[in-house]
């Protein structure tokens, strides 16, 4: 801990912020309840059953650890357009057939560091190399594509190392171990968020920077860690991908970045940076989630889903816009 | 849509028909009346002949399939001593490809093979080389006028989905299965080959009184094949038979279908890849069958531009030129036959 509290540098958060973004969570949550009821509604038989919740929450395992990382981004007032990509290469890398003989956990470091690895480049890049994000994490984007893409051959490879997918694919204490990791990384990153130094100096520095440079923050080393963070997140949810479908391709991971902006996004953080909330974000996904299953038991047809994605996208953001300015008209 | 795929489908049917009528009925004439016919069944294919340099460009080998497409158009040129192989780096972007077949152009190749990302797309460039005096074999996603291609070559999608459904619908009668749930995993539903394979699914299954149940639409890859089978396998708690349009996704598909420990169906294929032939020679699992839509059409493909290049004709047709269009068949591999298909399964 330093001398100054960086907290001091965060902009004026404080209980009037947090009350509307309790109220915005709380409407959130009600969205994911309608739509629950009218999964529910439409397919009592099936919707709400053991299997099903289990079906939708480990579909929603790898894009809400990648969500994560992107929330703790965006935080901090960033953006990281390579999330996609890094998955693929995580994915591809942990999969080629050299790493897999020599077992799982080779396997799953690899994953592990090549996110980190990926997103630590991206972090030095935008905060020593004074690249702004957006083209940092563009640039990422391409070229860990294009390795994935190289390394792979283009070709699905299957996981023949089967203590990785027995392990991965099973259960612990009856819930599949996916729902585990899910669970584990973002009580993980709500701790760091919310209780941590790390947590308020990502607030600060997303809120104002230079502010929190006054204050004694090293900036630049902050943001580099987050953007690291990110990466690492991408390394974990590389390993679900893998786990889930048996093999790892340049293709996995594909459209995440886009996923994760909008769960981040729904889920109530600003774009500007130095306001946001794990927990809405986490809402975000499920609600994506929800909306595809309940699609898919209805046997709807698939365009109509992604109306349906936008169509929920911008009526979060105006709903949440609606309820602020309620809220300081009110106070 | 489903008038133009029967559309081509019947046209389909009907050269390769009109063919074998004409080597049937012509085959004394021609031999007569044509004593410098030169290919036709005289079996002298293989020997070397006059050089020919054979363009080539596709789409970016992104997934097995395509990486398939690729590999044996060039594997299939080095067998030939007497051709000189030119391919471009494959790409998804369609003006990007219109300027590496316009470069090729340029650098006068004798023939050109072209498997276009968007036929459409690609049609007026097809149409320019044409026009430069150079022969273009338009490969499977077909060109919007015969203008821009000397011949096509291609599977056929539609048919595709009849097999799949025939074969579906015959398992399905001789185990007496009354209102059978049918699923779909389909690819993606934006392009025409998936319309027309789920159209041919569609139709066979009607034929026999049934219909599709629950169905999705992937992308091709094994991410979103596990994603959406998972969603659909919740969807439908019993199944008795599920068509999967692409082995690549497949082994999402697999993934899938063994994570929610589901065995009560039988499972059909489609594209023909080596882990699919795998798995249904073992006979272990809910993989039964797949339908054929193999990428050794691009090995016919280069072997065709070559006699093209040459102006030769088909062995055992008694055409003296290359027909226009050919059009592959979509067989069904089963545990029967499949030792006969393994050397076509491509790997994913």
């Amino acid at each position: 801990m330093r001398v100054l509290d960086p907290k001091s540098a965060a902009p004026q958060e404080p209980r009037k912020h947090r009350r509307a973004l309790d109220l915005r969570l709380t409407g959130l949550l009600g969205v994911l309840v309608v739509l629950c009821v009218v999964g529910y509604a439409t397919r009592p038989d099936s919707f709400l059953t053991e299997a099903n919740i289990s079906t939708m929450l480990r579909l929603a395992a790898a894009i809400g650890v990648v969500s994560v990382g992107m929330t703790f981004v965006i935080i901090s007032g960033g953006i990281d357009l390579s999330v996609g990509s890094i998955v693929a290469l995580s994915g591809v890398w942990m999969t080629t057939v050299a790493t897999q003989s020599y077992g799982p956990v080779v396997m799953v470091l690899c994953a592990l560091l090549v996110g980190l690895g990926c997103g630590l480049v991206n972090g030095v890049l935008i905060s020593y190399g004074k690249i702004v994000p957006f083209i940092a994490t563009l640039a990422m984007y391409a070229s860990a594509k294009g390795l994935a893409e190289r390394l792979s051959g283009r070709r699905t490879q299957v996981v023949t190392e089967t203590g990785f997918t027995t392990f991965f694919r099973g259960d612990i204490l009856g819930i599949p171990v996916l729902i585990w990791l899910l669970a584990a990384v973002f009580a993980v990153g709500w701790v760091l968020l919310n209780r941590t130094t790390f947590g308020r100096r990502t607030f600060a520095v997303g809120g104002n920077a230079e502010a929190a440079r006054l204050a004694g923050i090293d900036v630049r080393r902050h943001t580099a860690l987050v953007y690291g963070l990110a990466g690492l997140c991408c390394g974990i949810a590389a390993l679900m991908v893998v786990a889930r479908t048996t093999s790892g391709a340049s293709t996995n991971g594909m459209f995440y970045e886009l996923d994760a902006i909008a769960a981040v996004v729904i889920g109530g953080t600003l774009l500007s940076g130095g306001r946001g909330s794990l927990i809405g974000t986490l809402i975000g996904v499920l609600i994506f989630t929800v909306v595809g299953n309940i699609f898919t038991q209805n046997n709807l047809d698939t365009d109509i889903q992604n109306i349906a994605k936008g169509v929920i996208i911008v009526a979060a953001v105006l709903l949440q816009r609606t309820t602020a300015r309620r809220r300081t008209h009110a106070t | 849509m489903p008038s133009l795929d029967r559309r081509r489908f019947l046209w389909g049917t009907t050269a390769v028909g009109t063919a074998a009528l004409l080597a049937g009925c012509t085959s004394n004439e021609s031999a007569n009346s044509a004593p410098n016919a030169v290919a036709g069944g005289s079996g002298q294919n293989s020997q070397p002949g006059k050089q020919v340099t054979i363009g080539f460009s596709a789409p970016a080998a992104d997934h097995g399939w395509m990486a398939a497409m690729t590999k044996n158009a060039k594997a299939q040129a080095d067998e030939f001593s007497d051709v000189t192989f030119k391919a471009t780096e494959g790409t998804n972007d369609v003006n990007q490809q219109i300027a590496q077949v316009e470069t090729l152009i340029n650098d006068k190749v004798d023939v050109l093979v072209v498997l276009p990302f968007d036929g459409k797309a690609l049609t007026e460039v097809g149409r320019q080389a044409m026009d430069a005096g150079i022969p273009v074999i338009n490969l499977d996603r077909v060109f919007d006028t015969p203008l821009a291609y000397r011949l096509w070559i291609g599977g056929d999608n539609y048919r595709m989905g009849v097999n799949a459904g025939e074969y579906i619908a015959a398992q399905l009668k001789a185990k007496n299965v009354s209102n059978p749930v049918i699923g779909e995993v389909a690819g993606i539903d934006s392009l025409p080959l998936t319309q027309e394979r789920s159209q041919g699914f569609k139709d066979a299954l009607a034929k026999a009184g049934f219909s599709v149940g629950p169905r999705v639409a992937a992308a091709f890859t094994s991410e979103s094949g596990e994603q959406q089978t998972a969603n659909l396998l919740q969807s439908a708690p019993r199944l008795d038979a599920l068509w999967n349009h692409d082995d690549d996704q497949g082994i999402g598909v697999m993934a899938a279908i063994d994570s929610a420990g589901r065995k009560e169906f039988v499972m059909v294929g489609g594209a023909g890849s080596r882990n699919m032939m795998d798995l249904i020679k073992a006979d272990s699992g809910v993989v039964k069958a797949t339908v054929l839509y193999s990428p050794s059409m691009a090995s016919s493909a280069i072997a065709l531009a070559r006699l093209l290049g040459q102006a030769k004709g088909i062995g055992d047709m008694a055409e003296h030129d290359i027909p226009a269009s050919i059009t592959t068949y979509s067989a069904v591999v089963t545990k029967e036959n499949v030792d006969q298909y393994l050397d076509v399964g491509f790997d994913s």
